[in-house]
C-alpha cells in the first residue's frame, strides 16, 4: 500500500522542526513514496515482471541567505538525524547568494485543486498479462513482425510538500500505460517502430487490440528505407516529434537560462518570434491532464498561462530564485511547464500535407541536437518522402538542420491537436530546412 | 563495508533463508543491497548554487526462470519488505522447474581503492577550488559571459547475496570535476565543456592546479567554436580525433553486440557472428579491467569479474557482451558485463570502457588525403537505433578539410551514419590511441552507467554531415 498522507505528513512536520531547532532559519522538506508495477511480454509471453517502492525525502536549509540540500530514500529516524545535522553544517559553510529564498507567502497555492488525477484501481497482473495477450496477438498479426516488446505498468504516488512557512500539501496521483515496440523485417531491412497509451485514469488507456495494431503498421511502414539527397525542403512533424520543438521552445524560456543569459530567446518578451498564427498555452488544470498541477515543487499556485500570442513571447516560465534574479515574479513553473501545448492551426491535416509538392514526414529523431545557447538545431532523422499529399516511401539515414530562430517564424501547424501526453502539438510543417542525405 | 541488517529487523541469515527459499525452483536470481552516498557542488553564474548531499539506501531482489525475469525493490531494508518482494517473485514465478546454477567465477583483482572521495577533500576546499576557476576564466578572456563549474563524487557499496548463501561485495568510489563556459563576442554565444574523472580521489585529476587545464580545454573550444562557420550537408570523408570521438564505437557498433539485442535478434548484428563487420586492422574490445577508469569494475552487479573482452578482432565479429542472463540463453559464458544504474533497476548487458586498438597510420596521413571532408575532434551525446543500425553524434568541435589542409571551425553538426557497415567504411587506423577524460554515462532502457571509451584517429571513407550548407 502506498503511505498516506498521514505518514508522509509526520515525517516532513518532524523534520521542519529539527531543522528549525539545528539553527535554519527557513527550510522546505518534500517527501513521497510511488509504488509501481509493471508487466513486459515478448513475442506473445511474459518476459518480466517488476514491482518497485519508492520513498524519497529531500530537505532543504537556509540559514539566512544561506542553503545547502540533502535527499535520501531512507527515511528511518536515525539517518534523517544524521543527515539534517550535515546539511545544517553545509549550509553554514556555503556561501550566502542574495536570491535564496522560500517563495513569497502570497504566493503559495490556499488549496488542492481536484483534478481527478487519481485512480484507486489496482489492475491486479492477471489483468495485465490478459490485456498484453491480447495487444501482442494483435501486433503480431503480420508476418512481417518478427519481435515484439510490450508492457503494462501501474502507478500510484503520493507526496507533501511542506515550508517553515506554515505550507503543507499534497496528493495522490495514478497512471497507467500500454506501450508496444514492434520489429519488423523484409529482404532488404529490419525496422523498429512503437505505440504507447499513458492516462491517469485506467478506463481511458487504448484498446489493446487497437494500440498493437498501430504499432505493427507503423513498423512496417517504414521497411525497404531509400536515402534521399541533400536539398531544402518543406518537413512535417508528425505529432509525437513536434512536440519535442515546443519542448525546446520551453527550455529555451525557462528563468533559469534567460537569467544565466545561456538562450536564444533571451529579451525577447514582447517580440514576435513565431508567426502571427502561432498561440502557445500551459494550463496546469485540464482534468485528468498528464501534467496537471495544483502548486509547483515550492508550493507556488499556478495558473494557466498564455505563452505565445499571436506569435509574440508574452512570458517565462518562473521560479522564485530566478524570480528575483530577473526581477519577476514566480509564476509557478519550478520544475518547469505542466500541459503545454501550440493551440490548433487554421488547416487540416490532409491540405498540410498537400500543401507543398514534395516534402518529407518525419516520425522519429534521434540524437540530442538541439542547443537552446545558438538554437542550432541538427538531428538524425526518419520517416517518409510525401509527393502531391501522397506516402511515397520511407527514408532514413538523413539529418535535418535548421536554426530555431528562423524554423518558429515559418511554423504552419494543423488543426488536429490532442492531449496525448503532457507536451502536445498539432502535426507542424517547418518549410524551408536543409536535409542532408546521399 | 556497509552493514545492511546493522539497523533491520531483518538478520543476514533470516535474509539468506528467505533468497533461498524464494529461488529454490529458479535458474539464477539474487539480492542486491546497496548503498550509496554522493555529493554535488555547483558553481553558476558566479555564485555556488547548489551544495547538496545524498544517501540512497535500498535492496532489488531478482528471480529468474528460464527466461522470464521477476523482480522487486524496495527502500525499506525489513522482514516484512523483503518477504512481500519474495510474495511477488514467488506469484510471478509459479511455475518454476528450474535448477539454481551456483557457479560463479572468482578473482582477486582490484581495480580501484576502497576510499570515499567525497571525505578526501573538504567542502571548504572544494569551493575555493570552484570559484578560483570563475575568477581564472573570466580574468583570462573578457568574452567570458558564464562559467558552470562542479564536483560530483559517489561512493556505492554493493553487496550480492545469492541461494545458498554466497556473499560478493565491492565498494565503488567515482568523482567527476566539469567546466562549462560560455563566450559572447558581437552578439553571437557559444559554449565549450571539458571534464575528467575515474574513480579515484578528487586530488587525482585536480593535483598542481590541474583544473586550470580543464579551464583552458573548455575556453579552447568555446572561442574554436566562436569562429565557427555553417557546416556543410552531405556524405564526405571524415577524419576522427583520438580519445572521445570514440563515442562512434559506442553507438555504431558498441550498443549492437549486447547480448540482450542479439538473443532477442533485434540487433543488426545478430547474425554477423564470426563473419567481416569491420575493415582489416579494426579491433574493438570492451575492458572492464583498466585501473580506476569511470567505465571499470572489479566485479559486475551481478558479482562476475569484469574482464577485456574482444568484441571484432582484425575486423571479424569475435563476441557479445554478456550478463548471466543472456550468456545462459544463449549457452556461452558471462563476460562480466552485467550492470544496472542502482538497486531500483533489473540488470541488462552494458559497455564498460568500450576501446578501438591502434592501428599504424598517423593522423597527418588521413588529413592529406582527404580533399573534402570534415575533422572532428570533440562530441557531445550520441544514440543509436539498434535495429535499423542507423546512429548519430553531435560534434562540438569540427573542422573543414580542403584539399588535404585543415580549414576553418565548423558549427555543432549531427553525423548519421550505419553502424553494422560504417566500420567497413575505416580505410585508416592511427597509432595514437587515448583514453577519453573520464566523463561519460551511457544511457540504455532508462539507467545511466557510467562508462568510457578509447580509440586511435581514425578516417571513415563516407558518412553523412547534418549541416546546413548545401
Amino acid at each position: 500500500m502506498i503511505k498516506d498522507q498521514e505518514y508522509l505528513s509526520d515525517k516532513a512536520s518532524y523534520c521542519l522542526d529539527l531543522t528549525k531547532r539545528l539553527g535554519a532559519t527557513d527550510s522546505n522538506v518534500v517527501v513521497s513514496n510511488s509504488i509501481s508495477e509493471t508487466v513486459n511480454f515478448r513475442n506473445q509471453k511474459l518476459d518480466e515482471s517488476n514491482r518497485s517502492d519508492n520513498l524519497a525525502i529531500s530537505i532543504t536549509t537556509y540559514i539566512g541567505k544561506k542553503k545547502s540540500s540533502i535527499s535520501s530514500s531512507n527515511l528511518l529516524k536515525d539517518n534523517l538525524d544524521t543527515l539534517i545535522e550535515k546539511c545544517i553544517e553545509t549550509t553554514k559553510n556555503t556561501p550566502e547568494d542574495e536570491f535564496n529564498s522560500l517563495p513569497d507567502k502570497d504566493l503559495l497555492a490556499k488549496e488542492v485543486k481536484n483534478l481527478d488525477l487519481y485512480d484507486d484501481t489496482h489492475i491486479k497482473n492477471e489483468n495485465k498479462i490478459e490485456y498484453l495477450e491480447r495487444l501482442e496477438a494483435s501486433a503480431s498479426n503480420d508476418k512481417k513482425i518478427i519481435n515484439t516488446e510490450s508492457s503494462f505498468t501501474e502507478d500510484k504516488s503520493n507526496f507533501i510538500l511542506a515550508n517553515s512557512d506554515g505550507f503543507l500539501k499534497g496528493y495522490k496521483s495514478s497512471s497507467f500505460t500500454a506501450s508496444s515496440v514492434t520489429v519488423a523485417k523484409d529482404d532488404q531491412s529490419m525496422e523498429r517502430d512503437y505505440e504507447y497509451s499513458s492516462k491517469c485514469h485506467l478506463q481511458d488507456i487504448n484498446d489493446a487490440e487497437e494500440l498493437g495494431k498501430l504499432a505493427a503498421e507503423q513498423t512496417i511502414k517504414k521497411l525497404s528505407p531509400k536515402k534521399i539527397g541533400s536539398e531544402k525542403i518543406a518537413i512535417i512533424f508528425d505529432k509525437r516529434i513536434a512536440k519535442g520543438i515546443l519542448s525546446t521552445f520551453a527550455g529555451a524560456i525557462s528563468s533559469s537560462a534567460i537569467s544565466r543569459g545561456t538562450s536564444f530567446l533571451k529579451d525577447k518578451i514582447n517580440q514576435k518570434i513565431f508567426s502571427d498564427e502561432i498561440n502557445v498555452f500551459d494550463k496546469p488544470d485540464i482534468l485528468k491532464g498528464l501534467g496537471s498541477r495544483s502548486f509547483d515543487l515550492e508550493g507556488v499556485k499556478t495558473n494557466t498561462l498564455k505563452l505565445i500570442d499571436q506569435g509574440v513571447l508574452k512570458d517565462y516560465l518562473i521560479d522564485t530564485y530566478n524570480g528575483k534574479k530577473l526581477n519577476l515574479k514566480s509564476n509557478g513553473r519550478c520544475g518547469g511547464t505542466s500541459n503545454i501545448y501550440f493551440d490548433n492551426g487554421n488547416i487540416s491535416y490532409k491540405d498540410l500535407l498537400n500543401s507543398n509538392p514534395r516534402c518529407l514526414y518525419i516520425t522519429e529523431t534521434i540524437g540530442h541536437g538541439s542547443n537552446i545557447v545558438t538554437g542550432d538545431y541538427s538531428v538524425g532523422a526518419t520517416g517518409f518522402l510525401i509527393e502531391n499529399g501522397e506516402f511515397k516511401y520511407p527514408i532514413n539515414e538523413i539529418t535535418i538542420a535548421g536554426n530555431f530562430k528562423d524554423m518558429f517564424k515559418n511554423i504552419t501547424l494543423a488543426n488536429d491537436l490532442e492531449f496525448k501526453y503532457a507536451t502536445n502539438s498539432p502535426t507542424m510543417m517547418i518549410e524551408g530546412m536543409v536535409v542532408a542525405g546521399k | 563495508m556497509s552493514n545492511f541488517f546493522e539497523k533491520s529487523d531483518l538478520s543476514r541469515s533470516d535474509a539468506e533463508s528467505i533468497i533461498s527459499d524464494t529461488l529454490q525452483k529458479c535458474d539464477d536470481g539474487e539480492l542486491y543491497l546497496e548503498n550509496s552516498k554522493s555529493e554535488s557542488i555547483l558553481l553558476d553564474d558566479n555564485k555556488i548554487k547548489n551544495s547538496s548531499y545524498s544517501s540512497d539506501l535500498g535492496f532489488g531482489f531478482r528471480a529468474i526462470s528460464d527466461e522470464i525475469v521477476a523482480y522487486s525493490h524496495s527502500n525499506e531494508i525489513s522482514k516484512n519488505s523483503l518477504k512481500q518482494s519474495s510474495e511477488n517473485l514467488k506469484s510471478t514465478l509459479k511455475s518454476a522447474k528450474g535448477v539454481y546454477n551456483h557457479e560463479i567465477p572468482k578473482s582477486n583483482k582490484k581495480y580501484y581503492e576502497n576510499i570515499n572521495p567525497i571525505d578526501q577533500k573538504t567542502l571548504n576546499e572544494k569551493i575555493e577550488i570552484l570559484n578560483n576557476v570563475n575568477r581564472y576564466l573570466r580574468t583570462k578572456d573578457s568574452n567570458v559571459k558564464q562559467v558552470t563549474a562542479n564536483f560530483l563524487g559517489e561512493q556505492k557499496s554493493i553487496e550480492i547475496i545469492r541461494s545458498g548463501g554466497e556473499t560478493l561485495t565491492d565498494i565503488r568510489p567515482l568523482v567527476r570535476f566539469n567546466v562549462t563556459v560560455m563566450l559572447e563576442k558581437n552578439g553571437r554565444k557559444e559554449t565549450g565543456v571539458f571534464g575528467v574523472g575515474g574513480r579515484k580521489s578528487y586530488d587525482a585529476y585536480l593535483q598542481k592546479e590541474n583544473w586550470k587545464n580543464v579551464c583552458d580545454e573548455a575556453l579552447r573550444i568555446a572561442s574554436v567554436n566562436l569562429e565557427s562557420k555553417p557546416a556543410p550537408a552531405g556524405e564526405m570523408k571524415v577524419v576522427l580525433g583520438p580519445g572521445w570521438p570514440a563515442i562512434l564505437i559506442h553507438e555504431a557498433v558498441g550498443h549492437g553486440l549486447e547480448g540482450d539485442f542479439n538473443r532477442k535478434k533485434t540487433s543488426a548484428f545478430h547474425n554477423l557472428m564470426g563473419q567481416k563487420v569491420a575493415s582489416e586492422g579494426v579491433t574493438i574490445v570492451d575492458d572492464g579491467t583498466i585501473d580506476n577508469r569511470r567505465g571499470s569494475l572489479t566485479i559486475d552487479d551481478e558479482g562476475t569479474p569484469t574482464e577485456k573482452t574482444v568484441l571484432i578482432e582484425n575486423g571479424i565479429l569475435k563476441n557479445f557482451m554478456q550478463d548471466r542472463l543472456n550468456a545462459r540463453l544463449m549457452k556461452t559464458r558471462s563476460t562480466g558485463s552485467g550492470r544496472r544504474e542502482d538497486y531500483r533497476h533489473i540488470v541488462l548487458p552494458r559497455m564498460r570502457n568500450t576501446m578501438m586498438l591502434n592501428g599504424n597510420h598517423t593522423q597527418d596521413e588521413m588529413i592529406k588525403s582527404v580533399d573534402k571532408g570534415i575533422f572532428a575532434v570533440s562530441f557531445g551525446g550520441g544514440q543509436v537505433d539498434i535495429t535499423s543500425g542507423k546512429f548519430v553524434f553531435n560534434c562540438t568541435e569540427a573542422y573543414e578539410i580542403i584539399n588535404g589542409k585543415i580549414g576553418s571551425p565548423i558549427k555543432g553538426a549531427t553525423l548519421i551514419g550505419d553502424g553494422p557497415s560504417i566500420l567497413k567504411e575505416v580505410s585508416m587506423v592511427g597509432n595514437d590511441m587515448m583514453l577519453d577524460p573520464g566523463i561519460g554515462t551511457c544511457g540504455k532502457a532508462g539507467q545511466g552507467v557510467p562508462v568510457g571509451v578509447a580509440q586511435p584517429s581514425i578516417l571513415i571513407n563516407k558518412m553523412t554531415v547534418g549541416g546546413t550548407k548545401l
